[in-house]
């Protein structure tokens, strides 16, 4: 079973997002997704100063098995992302929820956060797959 | 339910992401397929490969059913233990299966054929027996294990006997030899030093343990399939099939033409094909960001191909592919990715031997 932090909120389409206050809010995927997409051998991220939508695909895990597109949970404008993950990508793999993040995006409407799943509710929704 | 070889508990513990392998329940990885990649590469690593299958063929007209049967010629073989690598084709030069036969003597070889092709190759052998005098028997008593990489030689040293260790250090590449219940064979799949053992189903517990003691890494499909595609090595079903020509699969190197009175089946259908002339398999190499995949769109100067096999290279950093493409073909090829049109180097299908890169780009 894998791991689903209950801090965390969590997309249907495997992405995690943290609140870090000041409206940030931290992206990256879950154990159970790093787990289905195996080895992680690219990840390609977004522009610093792109602004998304809910739901646009936004970033791509390309691993040993298949290369899969990565949603933003909501809406908003890319502040940081993870350079790390240019040489290190196997940090997706490692470390989903800490060092492993994709990106940070700034919130233009917190409260699209609460329509996101929480723990169990993503938990319920791997246990279907 | 699925067939388990008698390792399946063996890699449940070791923590093996198990999947379905046409109809067998085998591991996938045991945690990273690029850290097992690695320990092939550069110490020893060992794959379970009991679901292959391996038949023996023996009779008074052995050699003389096999010199037909197969695109190979078995009349090669003249030492015992040696072993030839060949396409088992259909009348229409298509490849039903590729496989190893090794030699012990004129009425007795041993075929080690896929697992996913099984059921078709034994009916196919079968078949073909005829008016043979042969008898084609399936070794379902044996499990397989391959330990491959650099330090499989000196690993593999330590479960044998003085007597045996010479034996095994005096052998050639690609032979087998059977001591005691060990067949022992210097092939694989990986492109590195290593053996393939077959070994009787109820002792191969056993020597997993010990090989896991010795710093031996279980390996999964995962790595299998990375490792093979940069030795250039073709897999059956995806690289070649019924519907493909040995000559459009680089496996024109073991199709024996000669003697030309060997009347193999497929010969006729290659002879005209080699007029005509054919596609061709080869290798591409993207240094960009992005991995080749199979199924992928292919365009060279003869017009479209398609990938076969593609990965990323663990050991070189960059994805490489396998694709059949139509003749002729420059040093460059254009594939479909991800909606845009990439270009990427056209190479020889092998791309790293023994721990180093032998792609020239």
């Amino acid at each position: 079973m894998s791991n689903v932090p209950t801090e965390l909120k969590y997309a249907a389409s495997h992405e995690w997002i943290r609140d870090e206050g000041d409206g940030i809010y931290t992206v990256g995927i879950t154990e159970h997704a790093q787990e289905l997409l195996g080895d992680m051998v690219f990840v390609d991220l977004p522009e610093v100063g792109d602004n998304v939508s809910a739901g646009d695909d936004v970033a791509v895990a390309e691993s040993v098995k298949a290369a899969s597109d990565i949603y933003a949970p909501i809406a908003g404008e890319i502040v940081a992302v993870n350079e790390e993950l240019e040489d290190s990508p196997e940090l997706v793999n490692s470390d989903p929820y800490g060092d492993g993040w994709l990106f940070k995006i700034k919130a233009d409407d917190e409260t699209e956060v609460e329509g996101l799943l929480d723990a169990e509710g993503y938990a319920a929704s791997i246990e279907e797959d | 339910m699925a067939q388990r070889t008698p390792l399946y508990q063996h890699h449940l513990d070791a923590g093996a992401k198990m999947v379905d392998f046409h109809g067998w329940d085998m591991p996938l990885n045991y945690g990273s397929q690029i850290e097992e990649h690695h320990a092939v590469r550069q110490n020893v690593g060992m794959f379970d490969v009991s679901h292959m299958t391996i038949v023996d063929v023996t009779g008074p007209e052995a050699k003389a059913y096999l010199r037909r049967l197969l695109a190979n010629d078995v009349a090669k073989l003249q030492m015992p233990g040696k072993a030839l690598y060949t396409a088992m084709l259909n009348e229409a030069g298509g490849v039903i299966d590729d496989l190893i036969v090794y030699f012990f003597n004129d009425e007795s070889y041993r075929l080690v054929v896929n697992s996913a092709t099984r059921d078709k190759d034994l009916a196919w052998m079968e078949a073909q027996s005829g008016e043979f005098d042969v008898a084609i028997t399936e070794r379902t008593e044996f499990a397989m294990l391959a330990v491959q990489g650099p330090q499989a030689p000196a690993t593999v040293a330590k479960l044998l006997t003085a007597e045996q260790q010479a034996q095994v250090a005096a052998m050639k590449p690609f032979v087998g030899l059977q001591m005691d219940d060990l067949f022992i064979a210097t092939t694989g799949y990986t492109g590195e030093a290593g053996y393939e053992i077959i070994i009787p189903a109820d002792v191969v517990g056993s020597v997993w343990n010990r090989l896991v003691e010795l710093g031996v890494k279980p390996c999964g499909l995962g790595a299998r399939d990375t490792l093979r595609l940069e030795a250039g090595m073709n897999l059956y079903g995806q690289d070649m099939d019924e519907t493909v020509s040995p000559l459009a699969a680089n496996m024109a190197w073991s199709v024996a033409f000669e003697p030309a009175d060997r009347d193999f089946i497929g010969r006729s259908a290659l002879e005209a094909q080699k007029v005509a002339g054919t596609e061709k398999l080869v290798g591409l190499v993207m240094q960009e960001k992005g991995v080749l995949r199979a199924g992928l769109k292919v365009i060279v100067d003869g017009g479209e191909g398609v990938i076969t096999s593609g990965t990323f290279s663990p050991t070189l950093g960059y994805s490489i592919a396998l694709a059949r493409v139509p003749q002729p073909v420059g040093d460059t090829a254009e594939v479909e990715m991800r909606k845009k049109m990439v270009t990427v180097k056209v190479v020889k299908p092998s791309f790293v031997r023994n721990g180093k890169a032998v792609v020239t780009l």
